[in-house]
């Protein structure tokens, strides 16, 4: 599992690839908090584009930096193209909080206009 | 019913072997000619079956879990059990977003993404004794 991360404007995108499951969901929280506490983040993008597999210990990561995102006075959004992904998002409930994009136009679009 | 095919895997319970389980299960099913959703599927309930006896069964402490897997002539049936800490009741461990550990940042969705993605999910458990969660899933392509 790896997480690459990238900055447009105050938005960072945070990259995932490779299999995020209980085993790397520490890993996954503390390297996203790093980056979350600097002073030029403001709105996040979970980029899931490059996970080949995540189960609910994924949603835990997700849904406790999105807290913390909000907290900051944040925003996130989500890229995510993997139908099996996708309707783990859906059952539990993450799709009220982030919204889902496709591409990184959309989500950035979103974003913007939240 | 006779099961065409079984096998058994014995293995520690230390996070590194939530993925080795859900291959092995995945590696198995596959002589059932599978489609690659329904892999998908086997991978996730057993990732989160596996992942719920290491976390809330030996929470953390090193012990063994053992999976069973029976095929069917168009069906398998996968069992994971460990002799942990049991469940107290089941059917509030069971509801969506219940999670004992929510300062660990559990979702609470381990048995729904089960129940979602197999065709049924039965739990047996006793507190101080351990539990078995066994998924069952018929695949579509099977004996095409």
């Amino acid at each position: 599992m790896e997480i690459k991360f990238s900055n447009r404007g105050s938005t960072l995108i945070a990259a995932f690839s490779g299999e995020l499951d209980h085993h790397f969901a520490e890993y996954a929280r503390n390297k996203i908090e790093r980056e979350l506490i600097k002073a030029t983040t403001r709105d996040v993008v979970f980029d899931l584009t490059g996970l080949s597999f995540m189960d609910s210990s994924g949603i835990g990561v997700l849904v406790g930096r999105y807290v913390n995102i909000r907290k900051l006075g944040g925003r996130a959004a989500i890229i995510c193209r993997n139908t099996r992904i996708k309707k783990i998002l859906e059952i539990s409930g993450v799709l009220k909080l982030m919204s889902v994009h496709d591409e990184l136009d959309h989500a950035l679009r979103a974003l913007s206009t939240a | 019913m006779q099961p065409v095919n079984e096998m058994k895997l014995e293995f520690l319970s230390k996070s590194s072997n939530e993925a080795f389980a859900r291959v092995v299960a995945a590696a198995f099913v596959s002589q059932l000619d599978p489609t690659i959703e329904e892999l998908a599927d086997v991978r996730t309930a057993v990732s989160e079956a596996v992942t719920n006896a290491i976390i809330h069964g030996y929470e953390n402490r090193i012990g063994i879990i053992t999976m069973v897997c029976r095929q069917y002539d168009k069906s398998v049936e996968i069992e994971i059990s460990d002799e942990g800490a049991g469940i107290e009741d089941i059917e509030q461990a069971m509801q969506p977003l219940y999670t004992s550990k929510p300062e660990m940042e559990r979702s609470g969705m381990g048995f729904t993404v089960m129940e979602s993605f197999m065709d049924m999910v039965r739990v047996r458990s006793k507190p101080g004794e351990g539990t078995t969660v066994t998924l069952y899933k018929t695949f579509s392509s099977a004996g095409k």
